[in-house]
């Protein structure tokens, strides 16, 4: 594979019961490359996590995963609410979600600190009122 | 532990996947909250669960999870049975608690195992 791979997805933020079919895909489509089942967890479940952010709480986005030969790159861009304090957030426990969004199953403030935990690197980009992009590297 | 075994000790009913019966798990996990399962990678797990929604089966899937129990007699929608066989996830309900239905498991040498790193 010397050229790089790029599947995109748009999240659509309105329904939750589809939430999280672009990573059920990219799961599906890394197995066909024969990526490493550790791997393809990692990417699946970071992905996962992100995309279900985006639409608990920034009304849906956009979802890139590249595969490159040494590395996988995940990108989530949303144009939601944005994140006020980007370090609080990545605590363990810390959460604004709505207990509508609790009952769903949502909202232990785990999801960011996972993000970290299954990925190499992470960056979170985001300005209140105009969005977020959280950028995440797994090394093969 | 099997998942017949499993099914035997919850006195479950399998909703799909019965050819995978025979099929082991090594480690088990309760939770109504998916991030905190998705906090913890384990081998070949089962999921316990109340909650009753599309997102179980995609957390499950993601986890490379192999069986989902649902407690207190929730029944899975079409929708995710059909995402469940299409994971190859076997599904099961049974009458217990959440509570119970881990503490028999657990009894019975399933023990959690739960670690947070990768
Ligand atoms: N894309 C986003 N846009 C705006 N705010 C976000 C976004 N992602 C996360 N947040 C904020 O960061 C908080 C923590 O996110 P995190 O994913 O860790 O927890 P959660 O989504 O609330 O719960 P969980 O992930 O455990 O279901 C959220 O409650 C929300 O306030
Ligand atoms: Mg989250």
């Amino acid at each position: 594979m010397s050229e790089s791979l790029i599947f995109h997805f748009d999240v659509d933020g309105e329904d939750f019961t589809s939430a999280g079919q672009a990573s059920v895909q990219v799961k599906k489509n890394l197995r066909r490359l024969g990526i490493s089942p550790e791997i393809i967890r990692q990417v699946s479940i970071a992905m996962y996590e992100g995309e279900i952010n985006m639409v608990i709480h920034a009304h849906g986005g956009s979802a890139d995963v590249v595969v490159n030969e040494d590395k996988i790159e995940i990108i989530l861009a949303d144009k939601g609410p944005g994140i006020a304090d980007i370090e609080l957030a990545m605590q363990e426990g810390y959460s604004t979600a709505p207990d509508s969004v609790r009952s769903l199953g949502f909202g232990a403030g785990m999801g960011l600190p996972n993000m970290k935990r299954y990925t190499d690197e992470m960056t979170i980009e985001s300005k209140v009122g105009e969005g977020t992009t959280i950028k995440m590297v797994v090394k093969l | 532990m099997k998942i017949s075994e499993i099914k035997k000790l919850l006195n479950a009913k399998v909703i799909c996947g019965e050819e995978l019966a025979e099929n082991d798990v090594y480690s088990a996990c309760g939770s109504d909250m998916m991030s905190d399962v998705l906090a913890y990678v384990k081998d070949q797990a089962v999921l316990l669960t109340g909650l009753v929604n599309s997102q179980v089966i995609r957390t499950a899937e993601m986890m490379d999870m192999v069986c989902i129990v649902f407690v207190r007699s929730k029944q899975p929608t079409e929708e995710m049975i059909e995402l469940a066989k299409d994971s190859g996830i076997v599904i099961l309900t049974t009458d217990l608690r959440l509570y119970e239905a881990c503490g028999q498991l657990y009894v019975n040498g399933l023990v959690g195992n739960g670690r947070t790193e990768v």
